[in-house]
């Protein structure tokens, strides 16, 4: 079995996660990269996705996150995520019908920075039902 | 002196002020607690965040291509000052330490020339504020709708922040809040939000500098990124730690309240427990004195 390291996922509301993991995928603004026990380290800021991490104690476990940075040090790895919430708890219609909202949104957008923020919300909701979808 | 009718009726109403400034406290105690454990929780990613980008800005310290947000624009003549109190009242002197905190600063900027604009979040820092530098007052966004500060309300003011610094209508922000240390202990705290300072985290350098990290995309556009977030971030942590010191005050205050309507119907009851007794008397003087005359 892997070596084991410490990781902890945060969001700005709590800490969600806290405990060893053998290894993490973290969706990175480059491309997804997998971290485990020793990696070098490095920062890197995520792209909205779906970040799994595989522990030796419990079943895998997948977190859709979105906006913040992975900082991965001698100590481990820590997540930043504005948002990050377990894939178990995301419900496919539950998107679908915020992406019916967030369509409205855009259409309802009056000025340039209104659309953006509303295209903006709207491709973070595409990403997340594509995220469940291939679930 | 007031008759036993008059003082029986003041009895009973401070008798019915104490019910409502029990039940205050005990609310104010278990919102507390929430308030607490929430600003507890938020302290890991503040924390996290300002050692990372403390990191990034030493890279970037005398560089001229450091981004404004952490740079600043170079001069400080516009000043904005963000004022976060709460929605309601009836917590001691919470709402009026942070307005007079951010009067005094606001009093010494003008005094130096400087120009001042002010955004108030939460109602009670607007009306104790709008009397002298209501004409400074820029915006006021009210959270009375807001149960519990999620970190998008913390967001909507970042953004604003930010929309407002990108269009250039202030060089230094500051942000003022009421950081919670106890429940008799709330202290009102100015922070500078832009140009970025940290601190706070400087402590934790020395363990993150020995690790020479990888940066992906490169350190400009990390710092890019964060550094925005970082406000929301910062507001975010300043929100909770209000909202966990509007309690802690409220508390105490309605603590205090109880008591002191406690010693208030001590003392009416007193009173009036004697004049029962001297009217009693007089009754009686009155019956042995009509007596004596037959």
């Amino acid at each position: 079995m892997a070596e084991a390291f410490q990781f902890e996922l945060v969001s700005p509301e709590r800490l969600l996660l806290s405990e060893e993991a053998t290894q993490v995928v973290v969706p990175g603004v480059e491309g997804e990269f997998g971290v485990m026990a020793g990696h070098a380290p490095m920062i890197s800021t995520l792209r909205p996705g779906v970040l799994t991490v595989s522990r030796p104690s419990a079943a895998d476990e997948a977190f859709f996150v979105r906006g913040g940075f992975a900082e991965a040090g001698p100590k481990g790895l820590t997540v930043l995520a504005e948002v990050a919430v377990p894939m178990a708890d995301l419900k496919a219609d539950d998107i679908a019908r915020q992406i019916r909202e967030a369509e409205e949104d855009l259409a309802d957008a009056g000025d340039d920075a209104a659309r953006e923020r509303a295209q903006i919300a709207l491709d973070h909701l595409r990403e997340m039902e594509r995220a469940v979808a291939s679930n | 002196m007031p008759s036993l009718k008059e003082l029986r009726n003041r009895i009973a109403s401070v008798k019915a002020t104490q019910k409502i400034t029990k039940a205050m406290q005990m609310v104010a105690a278990a919102k507390l607690r929430r308030a607490q454990e929430a600003a507890e929780a938020a302290r890991p990613y503040a924390e996290r965040m300002e050692a990372v980008l403390a990191n990034l800005a030493t890279a970037f310290e005398g560089r001229d291509d450091a981004p404004l947000l952490l740079a600043g624009t170079g001069k400080d003549d516009v000043h904005l000052l963000v004022v976060a109190t709460a929605e309601r009242g009836l917590c001691g002197g919470f709402n009026a330490s942070i307005a007079k905190l951010a009067r005094e600063r606001a009093k010494s900027l003008l005094a130096a020339g400087k120009t001042v604009k002010i955004v108030c979040v939460g109602k009670k820092g607007f009306d104790s504020l709008k009397r002298d530098l209501g004409k400074h007052i820029v915006k006021t966004i009210e959270l009375r709708h807001v149960k519990r500060v999620a970190f998008e309300n913390a967001d909507e003011i970042g953004t604003l922040v930010r929309q407002m610094f990108d269009d250039g209508e202030f060089d230094v922000c500051t942000l003022f809040y009421a950081r919670f240390q106890s429940v008799i202990s709330q202290v009102p705290t100015a922070q500078q939000l832009i140009p970025a300072t940290f601190e706070n985290a400087e402590a934790e350098l020395p363990e993150g500098n020995e690790a020479v990290y990888e940066y992906e995309p490169d350190e400009g556009e990390i710092l890019a990124e964060l550094l925005p977030r970082n406000i929301s971030v910062q507001i975010f942590r300043g929100l909770l730690e209000n909202a966990a010191s509007e309690q802690g005050a409220r508390m105490s205050a309605m603590d205090n309240a109880t008591r002191n309507a406690g010693e208030m119907i001590d003392k009416l009851t007193l009173s009036y427990n004697r004049q029962r007794q001297a009217q009693i008397t007089k009754e009686l003087i009155e019956i042995i004195s009509g007596a004596e005359a037959l």
